[in-house]
């Protein structure tokens, strides 16, 4: 230990809090150690939100799900204009538009939308086994329509995708904005009777879904629940809130902002 | 009408005040965004140059929103103070900018012209303010509040402990609580953006923090940053609530997209009231806003972001709040790209904020997906220092594990109190001592045995 550094003799509390607590100080200032930790931190976070979605790769690791998959774009072109342009997110490129146009899937119940949204690492890592578990959660009966991958995604690209697929109801998986701590977050956002111009009110919301998060099972469960109440109520959104969900996993209203 | 000005022989025309308004402001992608920005930096300046010669009286004749259709504009024009106003009644834009920076313009006549400014007046003159006009004229004012302490006297910068966990857990909570006590910070509030909402849930918190509050006899005050609606429940079941906390946007399509309106905010303000809480004033309400809030909820009528957020300020002095601060790089790239947009964006706000007779605080921050990082939050930091921020926030490790944002940090406060000579708010100031967590020289010096057996309790005494 150097003579600038000062520990602070309270660390036990990191036992308690995910919060970089007790970080001890040089001067005013953090310790070097911290200093670097940080900085590795914001490296991984911003890789994470500029990373590309290897949609190939995606794709590949899809097909044991059974399910055909389809592979559209957004209006974005690329990641600067994604981050500076959400509208351009929102909306389907013509190419994918007319493609989605052409498509006849069967009648189904759900259709699940991947976008790599904020980060791509998130559903890279989380989407497959999030899946997998979801099919093991839901009623065997429910029809489940193609397996829709986006880039340069926004959550509400799944109502463009959605209206026309003639789904009643779209689930999008999408890397949420990375956190410091949590690069690979996934979130689900549940639409009934997806169009273009919904509002985020009229959605119902699952967040920071990774290992050290919601669990895959957790989540799996919770989806498969607000599917079903959202069928049973033939909405999503406000209405749809109900304390059968603990509310500790609905993501705070500004963190979906920029999903 | 129109606005016009000429530049090398282009004649550059404005329709209205809201199109040479955001024109007039400083590039930022959330104008871009909108449609509302200059299409080259040319017309930027004849947009400034138009607005230089604009008659702060037209300002009154004029609204960016229609009277009748925004209760905002309504309160503006309704609570606008003619008396007030008469002292810079006579000046343009222009010379709006030279009476506020001049030397005799002093601190008892910014005070005095506040009720007469409106935020468009306001948004209007930093317009053509550099930053260092930013930062001397926000420096000159005062505006001073009250609860369980003061806040907002000369020489001092308060902190908000920001203490939150990603599931709400309360020894996860407890634990940043303590780590901030012990760095000095929580002056301003100890406020905890909760991750859920439900009424019990945020009754438990309410009750937990008003425990510490107690125990430790701390002069501050504590809040749960959920919906006013939420907060309003729990005072009716009876739980502890020292602020009313509530996000506010400056027009009332955004406020009803914040599912709020004027009369709930007085409402709620009532209710703290009543509760009869503070020791040393009477000022209950915490605010947050933030430029970009209207447009992302398509709410902004085609008025400029800089210039919402002034008159979000509008509706915050109306309440009388202890403590407002706006979170300037929460919201994302499309609104402020960048550090220097975040930086401009900050000064501004602090600025109008202040002017208008808001006790202004900032959440210096910043989110991954923007071209931004400690370096910039240092340069805001700094300068907010330097114009007189009333309070910033202090997160443990500048990490905010709940919100998946960065902020500054209690080194942070430790550094920039220590940089300016600036001292906690004062009642705070004789706690922190008196505990034995600063020396009387104002110096942190470790663990205090009161703090250590707190500790002990929270960790069962293990090590």
């Amino acid at each position: 230990m150097s003579r600038g550094l000062r520990p602070d003799p309270w660390t036990v509390l990191r036992r308690l809090t995910p919060a970089r607590v007790a970080l001890g100080r040089a001067g005013h200032s953090l310790p070097t150690q911290e200093i670097l930790q940080f900085g590795v931190a914001h490296a991984q976070a911003r890789d994470a939100v500029h990373a590309p979605l290897h949609v190939a790769t995606l794709a590949a690791n899809l097909a044991p799900l059974g399910q055909p998959v389809l592979t559209v774009v957004s209006s974005a072109p690329d990641r600067p204009t994604y981050l500076m342009r959400p509208d351009l997110g929102r909306r389907l490129d013509p190419a994918s538009a007319q493609h989605l146009d052409q498509q006849r899937p069967g009648p189904h119940d759900l259709l699940f939308v991947i976008g790599d949204g904020l980060s791509a690492l998130a559903v890279a890592r989380h989407a497959v086994p999030l899946l997998t578990h979801f099919h093991l959660a839901r009623p065997p009966e429910w029809r489940i329509g193609p397996l829709v991958i986006a880039s340069q995604c926004r959550v509400a690209l799944g109502d463009e995708i959605g209206e026309r697929l003639g789904a009643p109801m779209v689930a999008v998986l999408i890397g949420e904005r990375p956190g410091l701590s949590s690069p690979d977050s996934l979130g689900i956002y549940l639409t009934r009777h997806p169009r273009v111009g919904r509002l985020d009110a009229e959605r119902n919301c699952l967040s920071n879904i990774r290992p050290e998060g919601l669990p895959y099972v957790e989540a799996a469960r919770r989806l498969a629940w607000l599917c079903q109440a959202a069928i049973q109520l033939d909405a999503t959104g406000i209405a749809l809130k109900d304390g059968s969900i603990d509310p500790a996993h609905l993501a705070p209203p500004n963190a979906a902002a920029g999903a | 009408m129109g606005y016009a000005a000429t530049i090398a022989s282009k004649r550059y025309v404005f329709s209205d005040l809201r199109t040479l308004l955001a024109r007039a402001s400083p590039l930022r992608s959330g104008d871009q965004l909108a449609g509302l920005a200059a299409a080259s930096a040319v017309e930027r300046m004849a947009a400034r140059l138009a607005l230089a010669d604009l008659p702060l009286r037209h300002f009154l004749d004029e609204a960016v929103i229609p009277y009748e259709a925004d209760e905002v504009t309504r309160l503006i024009v309704d609570t606008h103070d003619g008396a007030a106003f008469a002292s810079v009644a006579h000046l343009t834009v222009g010379e709006f900018r030279e009476w506020l920076l001049d030397d005799a313009t002093d601190t008892a006549a910014l005070a005095h012209v506040a009720p007469g400014l409106t935020p468009e007046m306001v948004a209007a003159v930093s317009k053509l303010m550099r930053q260092q006009d930013l930062i001397s004229v926000a420096r000159k004012c005062r505006v001073i509040t009250g609860f369980r302490d003061t806040i907002g006297l000369p020489g001092r910068l308060a902190v908000r402990l920001q203490p939150n966990h990603p599931t709400d857990d309360p020894r996860g909570i407890a634990a940043s609580l303590l780590d901030g006590l012990l760095y000095g910070c929580g002056d301003a509030v100890i406020g905890v953006n909760p991750a859920g909402d439900s009424v019990p849930a945020i009754m438990d918190l309410l009750r937990r923090l008003d425990e510490v509050r107690e125990r430790f006899e701390i002069p501050t005050q504590t809040c749960v940053l959920t919906h006013v609606t939420t907060t309003l429940q729990a005072i009716e079941r009876g739980a502890p609530v020292d602020l009313v906390f509530q996000s506010i946007a400056g027009t009332e399509a955004a406020n009803r997209g914040f599912g709020i309106h004027l009369a709930l905010l007085a409402e709620a303000q009532a209710a703290a009231l009543e509760l009869n809480r503070g020791t040393v004033g009477r000022n209950v309400m915490y605010f947050e806003t933030g430029q970009g809030s209207a447009l992302s909820s398509q709410a902004h009528q085609g008025v400029d972001q800089q210039t919402c957020e002034a008159r979000a300020y509008a509706v915050a002095r109306h309440f009388q709040p202890l403590i407002a601060n706006t979170v300037v790089g929460f919201i994302g790239p499309e609104y402020l790209f960048d550090g220097k947009q975040i930086i401009r964006a900050g000064l501004e706000d602090h600025f109008c904020g202040k002017l208008l007779g808001v006790p202004l605080g900032c959440d210096v921050c910043y989110t991954n997906h923007a071209e931004a990082d400690q370096d910039d939050m240092d340069a805001l930091l700094t300068l907010l220092g330097t114009a007189g921020v009333t309070f910033i926030m202090g997160v443990p490790g500048a990490d905010d594990v709940m919100l998946n944002y960065q902020s500054t940090s209690f080194h942070d406060a430790l550094y920039l109190r220590g940089l300016l000579g600036l001292r906690p708010a004062p009642e705070f100031e004789a706690w922190l001592a008196q505990v034995g967590i600063t020396a009387t020289s104002g110096a942190l010096q470790g663990l205090p045995p009161q703090i250590a057996a707190a500790l002990e309790d929270l960790t069962g005494g293990r090590p």
